[in-house]
């Protein structure tokens, strides 16, 4: 095997990625040291954590998953990692939310951060459901009412077939891999984009478009 | 700890208006999430000042 950069290293599926992936996400780019200052607020502080929130949750959920329904229902500890997950879920959710406010208000998407943008918020719509189907996994008589009443809405816009609240394998799938696999591949996406782009600056101040001659372009473009 | 405060077992309280249907523990959330996001807006950040400058 050649050593040399040479036409045959040009077409290496594994060089080219690498070249890709170093020229994106050079390492003191993807493992910075320091931010902008403007960072240093609480209002930047919501979307780490989410991060966090996600990681209790993936971490309850797999001791839940591992142990079964007869332990979360039935013992104290297992009533503890249920609580446990179902919290680490709704604060997931409030920390989304107040991040998801935070970014639209200063229009986060400025700056080539369309991609940043658009990989929160497809992950906020996909861990909606991610988190109805728990309702249907806990295995009691909620989970039952639950999904015998929601099939209906589910069937009424016509994807009942393929995502069918009464077939509880076919749904505790969908909660315990599919769609949390599909939340965790967007989140690494999104954290990936953000390093990429790095943090979106806050809006300028009407003086200081003034001064730029009113072109909010070129100030977006300094958060690169 | 807040089951002794607030009685969880039984039916939530809805507030209605016109199609608007939403339960009283649904109002205190989003309403908690606002006055977060609010505070978070102005509240001092430790260290706030003086930090490593501007590295964009």
């Amino acid at each position: 095997m050649s050593t040399s950069s040479g036409p045959a290293e040009e077409r290496n599926w594994t060089v080219g990625l690498r070249k890709r992936v170093f020229g994106a996400l050079p390492p003191e780019k993807l493992l910075p040291d320091s931010q902008p200052s403007y960072v240093a607020s609480w209002i930047y502080v919501f979307g780490v954590l989410t991060l966090s929130s996600l990681a209790v949750i993936i971490g309850s959920g797999t001791i839940l998953a591992l142990k079964g329904p007869g332990w979360w229902h039935d013992s104290s500890l297992g009533h503890f990692f249920n609580s446990v997950h179902l919290w680490a879920v709704e604060l997931f959710f409030f920390f989304m939310v107040i991040h998801l406010w935070a970014k639209y208000w200063m229009s986060a998407w400025r700056g080539g951060r369309a991609r940043v943008w658009i990989t929160g918020a497809v992950t906020f719509v996909i861990a909606i459901p991610c988190a109805l189907t728990g309702y249907i996994s806990q295995q009691n008589f909620d989970a039952q009412w639950i999904s015998t009443q929601a099939k209906d809405a589910m069937n009424s816009v016509g994807i009942g077939a393929f995502f069918n609240l009464l077939n509880f394998g076919q749904i505790y799938g969908y909660h315990v891999f599919l769609m949390p696999a599909i939340v965790v591949a967007l989140v690494v996406g999104h954290v990936l984009l953000v390093r990429r782009h790095g943090v979106v600056p806050p809006l300028p101040l009407d003086a200081e478009l003034a001064a730029l001659g009113s072109d909010p372009a070129a100030v977006t473009e300094e958060g690169n | 700890m807040f089951a002794a405060i607030f009685n969880l077992n039984g039916h939530a309280s809805y507030l209605s208006w016109h199609f608007i249907q939403v339960s009283v523990p649904n109002v205190v959330v989003i309403v908690l999430a606002l006055v977060v996001f609010v505070v978070a807006l102005f509240a001092r950040f430790p260290g706030g000042h003086g930090s490593k400058g501007d590295d964009r």
